[in-house]
């Protein structure tokens, strides 16, 4: 098992697969060509499983470590390697990808190049999870956008084109500063490596080196590596990207923009930005405490006043990934271990749950849009429930896991994110309350508008979900009820990583 | 024989079971869904009964089984199962009216076409109620509360074709989860402050001497006691739940439901939950009550929201035209009676009138189930009339709940739970304010129920479908029946002269009662009340019954402008929907508008001037940038011409940027500072 490049093979076979898909091209047919690209997609979830039997939870350092050389004159090596968090992305990963994929089975238009594309776009984040060295973890962060813009541009909505622009451009320029800040640490430190970056941190000696760089450069390169991940993540006001984005992006692409991509900047802050910057992060803390929670409560209000689904989804899933940030930065600036380690095991989980119940939700309009001919205004259905029923239960697990019902996945979360952030800064967790609140408000108009009420004539042909459809949303569901009464499943891989960082913090 | 505590368990999974084998049931297995609900809810009632044969051989003990949930750190979150005599009496409790008002679903909801789905969702909603009372964790506690509020809302939006009936369950979750985010920063505090949120655990949980001691004495903000506040906070949660004053306003709404929905929510599972909720926390609610100089205590907060809601339920049923209407604004006012209780600090009394109030509303809302059920759906009472010959069984029962809620004397088990909460708010030392609300309630309740009684079996049938009622069949008239010995026989187990009940709950091996007329005077005071309410109920309603459909109430003739208001509901809900409602609107507005404009057109602008910046640069670039990125960037043109036509190609000039950027910043620090 040692000797396989296990974690090299996760990222890599998507990739193959897109090979396949982009050389065989018209050759294979639409039907054949959406099968491989659902194996290849599929293969993160068996490698991952493959992984997690062999994972031991107990250590907080990486394993399945695979390091070569690889550009010896700015010593930048390839290094993958996995620890609870990576791992619980890559499963994350493993089990939205092939979703995302069947949620675009019906896609008509070069269904082959759809699917490379989106194996490309998989890979890239598998890279970003798993990467350890700046540098190639940078080309995967950035060669994620490719693929994203061309599977918006071409197969999103009407604004797609508009949207497409505006969010690479608005993540480039993100990038660049994140490159740029990291241009720097390595002309200071002279490595790459994520690693030997944490543990100069912890020893001060990237702080003293960085300062030997002289003037504002240490705070420069801070805020360099702090707007790279907090355009990507979003973090509130640098979110407005987001919902034309998602809204315009095809169903498929959304769940995975808003499951896994978002997850990438958080991931960063976690990763990067938190281990490398210990003392700016904390004396920022209190700032970033504030946009933090204005993602949470702006988020869950203008949520509250869309009429397109797509951009109310949107929003909530800005209001959702706030909460992990939220977290993080009350542990950053605080310090409690008890509280910090309650929050910091509550944003691991709810990056997790968030990736499911989002996915899940987007899904769900996208099957609106498909019955509606690409109608999904808040008002244009009503009384689907009775056309519907069993699509309607889904939707419904999925809505009520998104706005925290215990029971169900998205409540651990958010309920240990509460915990920890009331013990690290109470007012925060006061605030915060006003996001939940909302957020039921929504969701709750959403369900009230489109499944209850008489059936209008606008959805009288509905028809409830087919096979495909049903496959798409059964494992989530599932997921969100099993997680929400066994949330160990989950915690058993995290909570020693969590105690070690805790355990290192100052 | 005997219930380990660590079997409590199956109270709730049994029911939970049910609602699983009907969830999963395909939609005509109507029989099995039925069966399941009823057969597990026997069961947990069976199992309830050796749950409080166990807590009664001890009743001073409290009964844990721990368990670890999740890991958390080097430490876990537990949770746990309790078993005393509060959470025994309320199983058996629920239990016992929740199978009988399952059996009557059947019955009422024959012709449902999504009769399966009814009882998975009953199920679920008891199953959530009953985990409320075994839990031994206040996370635990929450997690089913939530549950509840899932439960309820399903089931007030059951008939979700109708908007009235969505918009009710949307409004009963909402208005409920205000309450729900107080409770649930109690809990936090809680959590946070001790270190453990499981009631009891061996003298380290939350309810214990030493943690009640530390929360007691630390102040916060206000000078309050820690106690104090979190105590307040977890009231919010009751006050939602239990439709007190002023978050009463989903309660009546309620009603949008099927009728045995409305008995379950407003006799046994949903609204009891805030009342048993502080009577669990009773020795955290009270733990400021040992010191004198905070500025207020937990419980002085309870009796007076409790005082309010009794009298300001009273007052509203009075002109209330609809007869579920009337019902549920006589629950609101009966919660506070109970909340009342609480506050003047006889928790017992509380529980002792939840259990009663339990039986005799639970039969009153069949009861109108019974009515509604025969008389095609009307519920509005100026339309029945004359059903007292039609419906022998339903009138009668019926007739044995109002006496029940409107407190007669001594045959009737209302009077009895009455009797102590009046007793106790008298000898309450802080105010006799609320003493004088909960006289004038009782008046008003007497006074409420006998027009309600008169307008709706009385006189004559005043439309053609009430003329062709008749009484339905024993699926449903049985549970009446049974309902209606409970009603009366309840009242015995708590009376002063023999408190059994009470000694019980409290823990107490001994019972003390004391002989009648040692209260005699607050009793017959109390008598003479009911006896007013009653008398003019029947005076104005009774001796005269309405003959036209459209004749105006008496009472409304004489005060048309109070009546007015009272019909409608004193306008609490243009109030808040005024205030409250706006405030979230215009929340709303003004988050997706700096969304829009604020934050959305600052970055227009800065990528208006990255714009420039490139354009002035771009002739740099065509020179700088070396030709293997030209290479590169020319491939990423071309399949971007491929699919997308017209597009000019802008990120990849700005790619472009970047990188020319990157190279010149690398220069930069490494010319600059980085020596």
């Amino acid at each position: 098992m040692s000797s396989l490049p296990i974690l090299s093979l996760l990222v890599f076979a998507p990739w193959l697969g897109a090979l396949v898909l982009a050389s065989l091209g018209n050759k294979l047919g639409a039907k054949s060509s959406r099968v491989v690209g659902l194996l290849s997609s599929g293969s993160t979830l068996g490698l991952a499983l493959v992984i997690l039997a062999n994972f031991a939870p107990a250590g907080a350092g990486y394993q399945f470590i695979e390091r070569h050389s690889w550009i010896s004159a700015l010593r930048v090596d390839y290094h993958l390697g996995l620890d609870g968090l990576s791992l619980l992305l890559v499963l994350l990963t493993g089990l939205v990808s092939p979703l995302c994929l069947l949620a675009s089975w019906k896609i008509q238009r070069a269904p082959h190049h759809f699917a490379a594309l989106f194996l490309l776009l998989q890979g890239a984040a598998l890279g970003v999870f798993l990467a350890l060295d700046f540098f190639h973890w940078f080309l995967f962060w950035e060669l994620s956008l490719v693929p994203a813009f061309f599977l918006i541009k071409i197969w999103g909505g009407e604004g797609a084109t508009r949207a497409a622009y505006q969010f690479v451009i608005y993540t480039l320029a993100g990038g660049a500063c994140l490159l740029l800040a990291f241009a720097a640490i390595a002309v200071a430190t002279g490595t790459f490596n994520f690693t030997e970056l944490a543990t100069l941190a912890a020893s001060g000696q990237l702080a003293a080196k960085l300062a030997l760089l002289g003037g504002l450069w240490p705070k420069v390169i801070f805020i360099g590596v702090f707007l790279g991940l907090a355009v990507k993540a979003p973090l509130f006001p640098f979110h407005t990207w987001l919902p034309a984005t998602y809204a315009e992006a095809p169903s498929g692409v959304s769940m995975f923009l808003t499951g896994i991509m978002s997850k990438m900047g958080v991931y960063g802050f976690l990763r990067i930005l938190w281990p490398l910057f210990p003392a700016e992060l904390h004396a920022a803390a209190p700032c970033l405490l504030g946009l933090a929670l204005g993602g949470v409560v702006f988020g869950a209000f203008a949520a509250l006043n869309q009429t397109d689904l797509k951009r109310m989804v949107a929003y909530s899933s800005i209001n959702h990934v706030s909460y992990c940030l939220l977290a993080l930065f009350a542990v950053a600036g605080a310090s409690n271990a008890p509280a910090a380690t309650a929050a910091l095991i509550g944003a691991l989980l709810q990056m997790f749950n968030h990736g499911l119940s989002a996915a899940a939700l987007f899904a769900c309009v996208g099957m609106l849009e498909a019955r509606s001919g690409g109608r999904r205004g808040i008002h244009d259905f009503g009384g689907v429930r009775t056309l519907a029923p069993l699509f309607a239960g889904f939707c419904g697990v999925a809505m009520f896991s998104s706005l925290g019902l215990p029971g169900l996945n998205g409540f651990v979360g958010e309920f240990m994110i509460f915990s920890g952030v009331f013990g690290l800064a109470p007012w925060a967790a006061g605030v915060a309350c006003l996001g939940l609140f909302a957020t039921a408000l929504f969701l709750l108009t959403f369900w009230q508008r489109v499944f209850h009420g008489p059936t209008g004539a606008a959805v009288a042909a509905f028809r409830d979900l087919d096979r495909v459809e049903i496959l798409t949303l059964l494992p989530l569901v599932v997921l969100m009820v099993l997680l929400g009464v066994l949330p160990q499943l989950l915690v058993g891989l995290i909570n020693p990583l969590v105690t070690t960082w805790v355990s290192q913090l100052p | 024989m005997h219930l380990p505590v660590s079997l409590v368990w199956l109270i709730p999974a049994l029911p939970l079971l049910a609602a699983g084998i009907a969830a999963l049931a395909p939609r005509s297995c109507r029989t099995l869904a039925a069966g399941a609900a009823i057969a597990a809810m026997i069961a947990a009632f069976v199992i309830s009964c050796l749950a409080l044969h166990t807590a009664l051989a001890d009743p001073g003990a409290k009964l844990v089984a721990n368990f670890e949930w999740f890991d958390v750190g080097a430490g876990a979150m537990r949770l746990g199962w309790l078993l005393d005599p509060l959470t025994a009496f309320m199983c058996v409790m629920v239990t016992f009216v929740a199978s009988l008002i399952f059996i009557f679903s059947t019955g009422y909801m024959k012709a449902d076409a999504n009769f399966k789905q009814f009882f998975c969702f009953l199920s679920l909603f008891a199953a959530a109620m009953l985990g409320i009372l075994v839990a031994n964790s206040l996370l635990l506690l929450f997690i089913c509360w939530e549950l509840v509020g899932l439960a309820s809302y399903l089931l007030i939006g059951f008939w979700f074709h109708k908007p009235s009936a969505a918009a009710a369950a949307k409004k009963a979750f909402i208005t409920t989860r205000i309450g729900d985010l107080g409770l649930l920063l109690g809990l936090l505090w809680l959590a946070d402050s001790t270190g453990s949120l499981l009631f009891y655990d061996g003298g380290n949980g939350v309810l214990e001497v030493a943690a009640l001691g530390s929360l007691a004495s630390q102040v916060t903000v206000g000078g309050l006691a820690v106690s104090t506040a979190i105590g307040l906070l977890i009231f919010c949660g009751a006050v939602g739940k239990s439709g007190q004053f002023p978050l009463h306003v989903w309660l009546p709404d309620a009603m949008e439901g099927p009728t045995p929905v409305s008995a379950l929510i407003h006799a046994a599972t949903m609204v009891a939950a805030g009342v048993f909720l502080i009577a669990r926390v009773y020795p955290l609610m009270s733990a400021d009550l040992a010191l004198p100089l905070v500025p207020l205590h937990a419980l002085t907060v309870v009796a007076f929201i409790g005082a309010i809601t009794a009298l300001l339920g009273a007052t509203i049923a009075v002109a209330q035209n609809d007869i579920k209407r009337v019902l549920a604004f006589s629950t609101v006012s009966q919660l506070g009676y109970m909340m009342l209780a609480l506050g003047v600090g006889s928790w017992v009394a509380a529980i002792f009138h939840l259990l009663t109030h339990a039986f005799f509303k639970a039969l009153l809302f069949l009861g109108a189930g019974s009515v509604i059920h025969a008389a095609h759906h009307e519920q509005d009472i100026r339309r029945l009339g004359g059903l007292r010959g039609r419906m022998r069984i339903t009138f009668a029962t019926f007739a044995i709940g109002m006496m029940a809620l409107s407190g007669v004397p001594f045959l009737f088990s209302g009077f009895w739970s009455k009797e102590a909460i009046l007793h106790a708010a008298h000898g309450w030392q802080v105010s006799h304010l609320p003493f004088g609300a909960a006289l004038v309630a009782v008046v008003l309740t007497a006074f409420y129920m006998t027009r309600l009684v008169a307008e709706t079996f009385f006189g004559t049938a005043r439309t053609e479908e009430t003329e062709h009622a008749h009484e339905n069949s024993a699926v449903m008239t049985v549970p009446l029946i049974l309902l209606a010995v409970g009603a009366v026989a309840l009242g015995f187990l708590g009376t002063p002269a023999f408190p059994w009940l009470q000694a019980r709950l409290l823990g107490e091996p001994e019972v003390h009662g004391h002989p009648l007329f040692e209260s005699a005077g607050l009793m017959m005071l109390s008598i003479v009340l009911v006896a007013v309410g009653l008398g003019a109920g029947w005076a104005i309603y009774g001796r005269r019954p309405r003959v036209a459909l459209d004749a105006v109430d008496p009472l409304a003739k004489a005060a048309p402008g109070v009546i007015a208001a009272l019909g409608n509901r004193l306008g609490f809900d243009e109030l808040y929907a005024a205030t409250l409602g706006r405030l979230v609107t215009a929340g709303a507005t003004v988050a997706d508008f700096f969304d829009r404009y604020v934050w959305g057109g600052a970055v227009t602008m800065l990528a208006r001037l990255g714009e420039f910046a490139g354009v002035v640069n771009r002739e740099n670039d065509e020179s700088a940038i070396n030709g293997g990125f030209n290479v590169v960037s020319e491939s990423f043109r071309d399949s971007g011409r491929a699919y997308s036509r017209a597009q000019s190609g802008e990120p990849q000039s700005y790619l472009r940027f970047i990188a020319t950027g990157f190279v010149v910043l690398m220069l930069l620090v490494i010319l600059g500072g980085g020596r």
